[in-house]
This record gives structure tokens, C-alpha cells and sequence, in this order.
């Protein structure tokens, strides 16, 4: 028998309840809820069902919102369907998925490295894995697969570098974000020289590619990083206790049991791999992995920062922006890494100003 | 130990500290000649190597005698001879940039690149285009000054909140935070308005390919003023390398150094990104390797700085449609980041960290070298 326990935290204080958890006995999982985190995720879910909604029915031709869930299962008329299955729902779901592996991938650098500026695009995993696939696409002409596994391959050596270049005796935030500001630069000016090799038509491509785009997404570029995040969310579900413990700092997770070096390497890994899949399928869009998680802390209120309202806010930021790309000079889409830039960097220079203010290096 | 002995063993020291490859200035002058050799090397390979490449002979008879009519007369003067002389001046405006960039904000990582110059000054440069519908090149220029100096004074502004300053981080981030914005924004123009893309690629694609002369002596003024003032401020710097405490109580005037390298560093930059387009990590790089040869003394790296700075030149053959920073095949980039890695492990801050126990090397003029 499975028994469902829901109790309250801290009952022996008059507080309100913040938090409950949920236990099953049987295969002896538990799970702590905070609950405005979990009101926060709902609201979160509502928005980017909407987003996804408005996104396969605003457009050139428009959709009627009666129309798109008959045309997502095929049922509706013959045009309907064929846009919305061919044309927007993969766009879409591209969005999706990748902005919640951005923020998923966020969440996770910005907890390890205790530092919201160590995120993946500002320490050169997402120009890393950028250089390798466009080199992939350029010299060697790669399939779908290939360029996933050539950006991976360039994500983790980006880390990997950064991360030694950093290293003295241990690497602490600042310096590996200021590392990582220069790889970044130098993955892209490699990457502007590889794109000076290709032909114009591929140096086109890539170089929409290279803002963040959703542009012509079709299925092909659904199933890599829909595959991706069906190992890595699970993988990173599984570490997400572990990340608590880190979270406490090396001393405290080192007398809590927690193998501090494997979890955070483990941890690491999952995180790379999911920035990479993400900028393989859909480019490095700019800053959802650095704003994703700060927006999503600051909703929840919470001390930390919570994976799955991370992973919700990335998901919602992406299709959100998107949407407005396409929208804003229409017929004319703009890429949605323009979006996500244009909002995420005076976001990142406020960061900045706040680090400043309560007087911490920024 | 004698008074004297000490004396010595302190100089000896100090001397050993203020660093550099090249210590005494014998060394240093040398230095100089290989640095002038290196770019004459390089002049030389610009001229002969392209998609055609010219005999040693007839380029130089060319050269010197000023043959237009012949093939290689043609190719050599309409050619190869601007682009080389467009590199040139580019190049050493890069370089004196990021040094005097670097001595201001007492921070390594300081580049036109990574400070957001570059950029900024090809969004005015891509306003002008879009907002003001200008077609002429000539304009671009002062666009692209106007747009570099916004640039770079927002991002220093924006670095230097707070109580410590202008960190390295900080500015770092300021300027990719700046960047970012400003390049997202310059894609937005080019994506929405096709006529916009069109000009704007002549000026940002070009990089040293297709430019004539014309453009050299229309930002040469700018220029030659941004290296004299370089060069003046370059004692100044060497002051406030000690910090803005010690430089005041030595009675520098803090401020107006600085005021005066930044104009500097805006006329440098701004003349050579709207000659050229947006070239990175020139800057960046060519100040460590200066400095890892003579040491900290800004007079000396200005001095070390203009030659090298021309191995930007050879890059520019013009059978190469380079789409993005002009740069010598595999080399250039990946160099120049490179370098900036291995240069910044060791010590994060050496600018600061040594420029505290600078001295100028002995029978220094003022001036540095000949440049």
C-alpha cells in the first residue's frame, strides 16, 4: 500500500504553512513542495500553454482558437492542419523545450556556481557548443544528429576549459565568469572566421542560426532536443536533492554524506548537456539562461533557486519572445534571441547594479 | 650590506619587476628594430601574396617607381598598397587603444571588442543608414566616432558603479551586457530593412578589402591626433598605475588623465573601426604582448606598440570575402583569444598588480620609441 502523507513543516511555530511534503512509503520517495513555488509553476504552466496556443494561431494565416487543437490532433480542416502540424506546432514546441532546457541548464550553473552571472551563455557553453556545430554544418556538412553531438562535444569543452583556465586552488564565481567572458569571445570570433570559410548560402543560415532563432523549425528539430530532455530532466530530477545539499556549501554537503565531487560533476554534465542540446537545436538564444532562473527566483521568493519554475520561466520567457518577434514587424520575424537580448541585457546590467548596491563584488 | 650595495640590490629589483622580456633599454631598442622588421616583413608579404601572387622583383621596380600601367603596377597600387596602408594605421590605433584602454581602467581585459566600442559604432553607424537614410561612406565615419564614444563611455560608467570601481568583471559584463543589446538591436535594423543590410555590409563585411585611400586620409586627422594625445597621456598613465590614491598625493590631476586618454582611446577607436569595420582582440592582445616584452612602462608599450600591429595587414588579401573581422586566416582570432587566456591565468590584474612597483626603465625618452 502507498500512503499519501501531507503534513506541515515547522507545525510547532503559529506560521502559516510555506511548505508541505509529500511521501510515499512503499518505494520510500519524499518530496518537500514550497507552496508558493508550486502556485508559481501552475501560473507559469497557464501562461505558457497560452503562449503555445497564440502561437500556433496567430500568424499570417491566422488560425482560429477553435481550430488549433483540432488541427494539433489532425482533425480539423485540411489548410489548419497542415500548417499547425507542419508549420507552427513544431516552432513551437521547439520554443518550448528549448527555453526549458536553457533555464533548466541555468538554474543548475547559477546554484553550483552560487553566482546568478555563471550562467551558461556568459561563460561560453553556449559559444562553445555554437562554434562546434557551426563548424560541424561547415566543414563537414553534418546531419541533425551529428551537429547535437558536435555542440555537446563543444559545450563540455568550453566548460572543461573554463573551468581549468579558472582553476586555482579551486575556482570561485568571478573568475571563472571572467574566464568565461573571454572564451566566449574567442568561440565567437572563431566562429565568425569559420562562417568567412562557408559558402554564402550556409554563412547565411548560420548566421540567423547564431542569434537564436526558431525560424523554420520543423520536426527534425523537435526530436533531437524532445529526446534530449527526456534523459536530462529525469537525470537532473534524480540530482535535483543532491544540488540542495551543494547548495549548503562544500563543509556542510561533506558532513550531510553527499559526494560532493561526483554530484557536482554529474551535475555539471547534465547541465552543459542541456545548454548544448538546446543551442543545437534552436542557437544560442541570448540570455534565457541567465534571466530565466533569476525571474523564476524572484517569483518564487525563495532563497534558492527552484529547478522546475526555472525550467517553466525559460519555456515561457522563449515562446513569449518569439511570439513577439514574429509579431513585431510583421511579415518580417526577427529572430527571438534579438528579443531575449534586447530584454535580457538591461536585466543583466541591473543584476549588476543590485550586486553593486548591496555591496558584494559585482 | 652597505648603504650602496642596498641601493643597488633595490634597483636591481625594481628594475626586475617592472618586467618585461626586454629589461635594459638597449634590449628594448632592439626590441623596437625587430618589432619595425617584423612589420616590414609583413608590408611586404601584403603586397606579394593574394589570389595572384607577385614576383619580389617587379614589385618593389613597381613600388618605387611608381608604375601604374603595368598589371602588377595596377594591382600593387590600386590593390594591395591601400589595404596594406589602411592595416597599418588600423592596426596601430587598435593597439594604442587597448593600451591606453587598459591603463585607464587599470584592467586587463579591457578591448574595443569586449567594451562594446565595436559595437556601438556599427549601431550608429547602421542608425545613420536606417533613421537618416545616409549613403555616403564619409559620414559613416562620424557616426561611427559619435557611436564608439557613447559606447565606451556608457560602458565604462556602468562598470565603474559601486564601491570598488571599475573591476575587471564588472566592466567585462557591462560590456557584454552593452554588446549584446546593441548588437541585437543592429540585427533587428538589418533583419527588418533590406536596402539598411545591403549599405551596411559594404562598411562591416569590407573590413580591409575594397577600401581606398579616400577613407584613410578622412579619419587620418582623427587618427594622428588620437596618437598624439596617446602619447602624451602616456607618462600620466604610468601615474595613475599606481592607483588614483598615490597618483593624487604625487599631485597627477586624476581626472584630467583620464579624460584626456579616453579621448584618445575614442579618436583611436572610433577612426579605426569606421576606416575598417569592427576588428577585435587587436587591441585586447597587442598591449600583453608589449607589455610581456618591455614591462609595464606605457611609454615603452606605446613605443613597442605600432609595429606589430600590422600583421593585421596580411590578412587583408583581397581574394578573401572575409564576413566577418578582418583577420589572417586561422591565425587572428584564435590568436588573439588565445593569447588573452594564457596571458590572464597567471595574474588576473597585471596592470595593477605590477604597475605598483613600475619604474621607468633608465635612459627612457619620454616619448618611448620612434614609432
Amino acid at each position: 500500500m502507498t500512503q499519501l502523507l501531507v503534513d506541515a513543516l515547522e507545525s510547532d511555530r503559529p506560521v502559516r504553512r510555506t511548505a508541505f511534503v509529500v511521501r510515499l512509503n512503499r518505494p520510500g520517495v519524499s518530496a518537500r513542495f514550497d507552496r508558493r513555488s508550486v502556485l508559481v509553476s501552475l501560473g507559469l504552466l497557464v501562461v505558457i500553454v497560452a503562449a503555445l496556443v497564440a502561437g500556433v494561431s496567430i500568424g499570417v494565416f491566422p488560425i482560429p482558437l477553435s481550430d488549433v487543437v483540432p488541427g494539433i490532433l489532425g482533425v480539423g480542416s485540411d489548410d489548419a492542419t497542415f500548417i499547425v502540424q507542419n508549420l507552427r506546432l513544431p516552432r513551437a514546441l521547439t520554443g518550448l523545450m528549448v527555453g526549458a532546457a536553457f533555464g533548466l541548464s541555468g538554474a543548475i550553473f547559477q546554484t553550483l556556481a552560487r553566482n546568478p552571472l555563471a550562467s551558461p551563455d556568459i561563460i561560453g557553453v553556449t559559444a562553445g557548443a555554437s562554434l562546434a556545430a557551426v563548424a560541424a554544418i561547415v566543414l563537414a556538412g553534418a546531419s541533425t544528429g551529428a551537429i547535437a553531438g558536435a555542440a555537446f562535444a563543444g559545450g563540455l569543452g568550453a566548460t572543461l576549459a573554463v573551468y581549468a583556465l579558472a582553476y586555482r586552488r579551486g575556482v570561485t564565481g568571478y573568475r571563472m565568469v571572467l574566464v568565461g567572458v573571454g572564451l566566449t569571445a574567442v568561440g565567437s570570433s572563431l566562429t565568425s572566421w569559420l562562417l568567412t570559410k562557408a559558402n554564402l548560402y550556409d554563412a547565411q543560415e548560420a548566421a540567423i542560426w547564431l542569434t537564436g532563432s526558431l525560424n523554420n523549425q520543423g520536426w527534425e528539430h523537435v526530436v533531437p532536443v524532445g529526446l534530449a530532455l527526456a534523459v536530462l530532466i529525469p537525470a537532473t530530477a534524480l540530482l535535483a536533492p543532491h544540488l540542495r545539499c551543494l547548495q549548503l556549501g562544500d563543509d556542510t554537503a561533506h558532513g550531510l554524506g553527499v559526494k560532493v565531487e561526483t554530484y557536482r560533476l554529474s551535475l555539471l554534465a547534465a547541465g552543459v548537456a542541456l545548454a548544448s542540446m538546446a543551442t543545437a537545436s534552436a542557437g544560442p538564444v541570448a540570455f534565457v539562461a541567465l534571466i530565466g532562473p533569476q525571474i523564476a527566483k524572484r517569483l518564487c521568493r525563495a532563497s534558492g533557486i527552484a529547478l522546475v519554475p526555472a525550467a517553466l520561466t525559460g519555456a515561457a520567457l522563449v515562446l513569449i519572445a518569439d511570439l513577439i518577434g514574429r509579431q513585431l514587424f510583421a511579415p518580417t520575424t526577427l529572430p527571438v534571441g534579438v528579443i531575449t537580448a534586447v530584454v535580457g541585457a538591461p536585466f543583466l546590467l541591473w543584476l549588476l547594479a543590485q550586486a553593486n548596491r548591496s555591496g558584494r563584488e559585482g | 650590506m652597505s648603504p650602496t650595495a642596498e641601493r643597488v640590490r633595490r634597483a636591481a629589483t625594481v628594475r626586475r619587476e617592472s618586467g618585461g622580456l626586454l629589461r635594459t633599454p638597449a634590449a628594448r631598442y632592439g626590441g623596437l628594430l625587430v618589432a619595425v622588421a617584423v612589420l616590414l616583413v609583413a608590408v611586404l608579404a601584403s603586397l606579394l601574396l593574394g589570389s595572384r601572387t607577385l614576383p619580389i622583383g617587379d614589385t618593389l621596380n613597381a613600388l618605387l617607381h611608381g608604375d601604374r600601367g603595368s598589371t602588377t603596377g595596377l594591382i600593387v597600387w590600386g590593390l594591395r598598397w591601400p589595404r596594406t596602408l589602411i592595416g597599418i594605421f588600423v592596426g596601430s590605433a587598435l593597439g594604442a587603444s587597448g593600451a591606453l584602454m587598459q591603463g585607464v581602467t587599470r584592467n586587463p581585459l579591457a578591448d574595443p571588442g569586449i567594451l562594446g566600442v565595436n559595437a556601438g559604432a556599427a549601431f550608429a553607424v547602421v542608425l545613420a543608414i536606417y533613421v537618416f537614410g545616409i549613403t555616403t561612406l564619409s559620414i559613416y565615419v562620424g557616426f561611427a566616432f559619435v557611436g564608439a564614444a557613447v559606447a565606451s563611455v556608457v560602458v565604462y560608467a556602468l562598470g565603474a558603479m559601486g564601491r570598488d570601481g571599475a573591476s575587471p568583471v564588472k566592466l567585462a559584463l557591462a560590456g557584454t551586457a552593452v554588446s549584446a543589446l546593441l548588437v541585437a538591436l543592429t540585427s533587428a535594423i538589418l533583419l527588418v530593412d533590406l536596402a539598411t543590410l545591403d549599405r551596411y555590409r559594404f562598411w562591416v563585411v569590407g573590413s580591409l578589402a575594397g577600401r581606398d585611400l579616400g577613407v584613410l586620409w578622412q579619419v587620418l586627422p582623427f587618427l594622428g591626433a588620437g596618437l598624439l594625445v596617446g602619447f602624451a597621456s602616456a607618462r600620466s598613465l604610468n601615474v595613475l598605475g599606481l592607483g588614483d590614491d598615490v597618483a593624487k598625493a604625487l599631485g597627477a590631476k586624476v581626472g584630467t588623465a583620464r579624460l584626456v586618454s579616453a579621448l584618445a582611446v575614442v579618436l583611436l577607436t572610433g577612426s579605426a573601426v569606421a576606416a575598417a569595420g569592427p576588428i577585435g582582440f587587436v587591441g585586447l592582445t597587442i598591449p600583453h604582448v608589449a607589455r610581456a616584452l618591455v614591462g609595464t612602462d606605457y611609454r615603452w608599450i606605446h613605443g613597442v606598440l605600432r609595429a606589430p600591429r600590422a600583421d593585421v595587414a596580411p590578412g587583408s588579401r583581397h581574394d578573401r570575402p572575409a564576413g566577418g573581422p578582418a583577420r589572417r586566416g586561422a591565425g587572428r582570432g584564435g590568436d588573439g583569444g588565445d593569447w588573452r587566456a594564457v596571458l590572464h591565468r597567471p595574474d588576473p590584474t597585471p596592470a595593477t598588480g605590477r604597475a605598483v612597483r613600475a619604474r621607468p626603465p633608465a635612459g627612457a625618452t619620454p616619448h618611448g620609441g620612434t614609432a
